[in-house]
């Protein structure tokens, strides 16, 4: 069971750095499961905001920091640390001290979930972000629009719409992320 | 925004990334090239190093600050990778410390009680603390650069062995105009100097190295 989330987690991300859109959002979306599982453990199910807005910061962490992990090296003990990190981050910002132990890989995965809090709208607002920034992530990420057909839209290059992307995505994780104090 | 158009975003963004070991040997060849500009330009190879390099005590120095920027460097690397164990390589950080704990026992065993002191004390404890920080300020800005690149799930414990690091690389260049070669010098002023660069990068981390 273990075995096989960690090669399928694994594979998916090897797809994913290889350019493989599809396979990424396939990968995020079972990293979201894993953290949602984590975070719902640590708070309980009535915490349901607060455990979205963890999964929502972990993925935004994963996602900028994808880089550190090596495809020779398994992916779940990187997913853990990450999310360990953002859990502990996420509770000393809310003022409370937690122990986040993630060894027990097996039983996390294996425990049901509802997916009711992906639906809500939580913390992660696009008001702070730059008009051109908002205007691409908002469009990218609520309508669905691919950056092709934005870039025709706004008249710009894809690049344009790419770099406005990544600038809007980085920018909201150096809002919502640790508080510089 | 939900989480499905977080992923929805974050799927779109394809933005290119540098692998950590290529950033670390960036970082590090930065950090010599500064290390190594700020200690020609303020200080230079002592006078008479052709004799001092003949003398076991001189080259022994060098053993001592090598060890302990490249095992340093190695636990800086490791602490950049999430999920990545350290504990092994926070162990060969022992190393350096036992060559010079080795070194100062030899040197109790074979100069007389009565130069203790004077070897100890040396001729310029100051300029060492003075410039072994010096030298270091560079490469350990480029060492926490290279951290924040990265996903250090310890910044403090990162920034201190930042700080290691970049105190080994420049006391081994310090160490090429420092007129004191006595194992006791080095175990106490190098030590205190490199141990304040530690400090300071655990305080700068403690603060910058979050993500």
């Amino acid at each position: 069971m273990v075995e096989d989330t960690e090669s399928r987690l694994a594979g998916l991300l090897r797809q994913a750095i290889a350019g493989d859109e599809t396979a990424y959002s396939e990968f995020l979306r079972r990293a979201a499961t894993f953290v949602r599982a984590v975070a719902r453990r640590k708070l309980g199910t009535r915490a349901e905001t607060d455990a979205e807005d963890i999964v929502q910061e972990t993925l935004l962490a994963v996602h900028l920091k994808r880089h550190t992990w090596r495809s020779d090296q398994p992916v779940l003990p990187w997913l853990g640390a990450i999310t360990r990190y953002k859990m502990i981050d996420g509770f000393r910002r809310r003022g409370r001290r937690i122990d986040v132990d993630i060894d027990d890989y097996a039983d996390i995965i294996a425990s049901p979930q509802s997916e009711t809090a992906s639906e809500k709208d939580i913390r992660f607002a696009l008001d702070s972000l730059a008009p051109g920034q908002r205007k691409v992530v908002s469009a990218i990420a609520i309508e669905g629009r691919s950056t092709q057909d934005l870039a025709v839209e706004l008249g710009v290059t894809e690049t344009a719409v790419r770099v406005a992307l990544h600038r809007g995505l980085a920018a909201i994780a150096a809002k919502f992320g640790p508080d510089k104090s | 925004m939900k989480t499905d158009d977080l992923i929805r975003a974050l799927a779109a963004d394809s933005a290119p990334q540098r692998a950590p070991r290529v950033t670390a040997a960036l970082a590090l060849g930065l950090a010599t090239v500064i290390a190594a500009a700020v200690f020609f330009a303020a200080l230079g190879p002592r006078p008479d190093i052709d004799n001092a390099a003949q003398t076991i005590r001189f080259l022994f120095k060098f053993v001592v600050t090598l060890a302990l920027g490249v095992s340093a460097f190695g636990v800086l690397f490791r602490l950049s990778i999430p999920g990545a164990s350290s504990e092994h390589a926070l162990r060969l950080l022992l190393i350096a410390p036992v060559l010079l704990a080795g070194g100062v026992l030899l040197e109790l065993a074979v100069t007389p009680r009565t130069s203790w002191e004077p070897r100890l004390v040396g001729t310029n404890s100051m300029l060492c603390m003075t410039f072994i920080p010096l030298i270091a300020i560079g490469p350990l800005i480029a060492f926490l650069g290279f951290l924040r690149t990265t996903a250090p799930t310890r910044p403090m414990l990162g920034g201190a062995i930042a700080g290691l690091v970049a105190g080994g690389l420049a006391a081994t260049f310090y160490a090429a105009h420092c007129p004191d070669d006595s194992p006791l010098f080095v175990a106490v002023w190098y030590s205190l100097a490199i141990a304040t660069l530690a400090l300071a990068g655990a305080l700068i981390g403690r603060r910058c190295l979050r993500w």
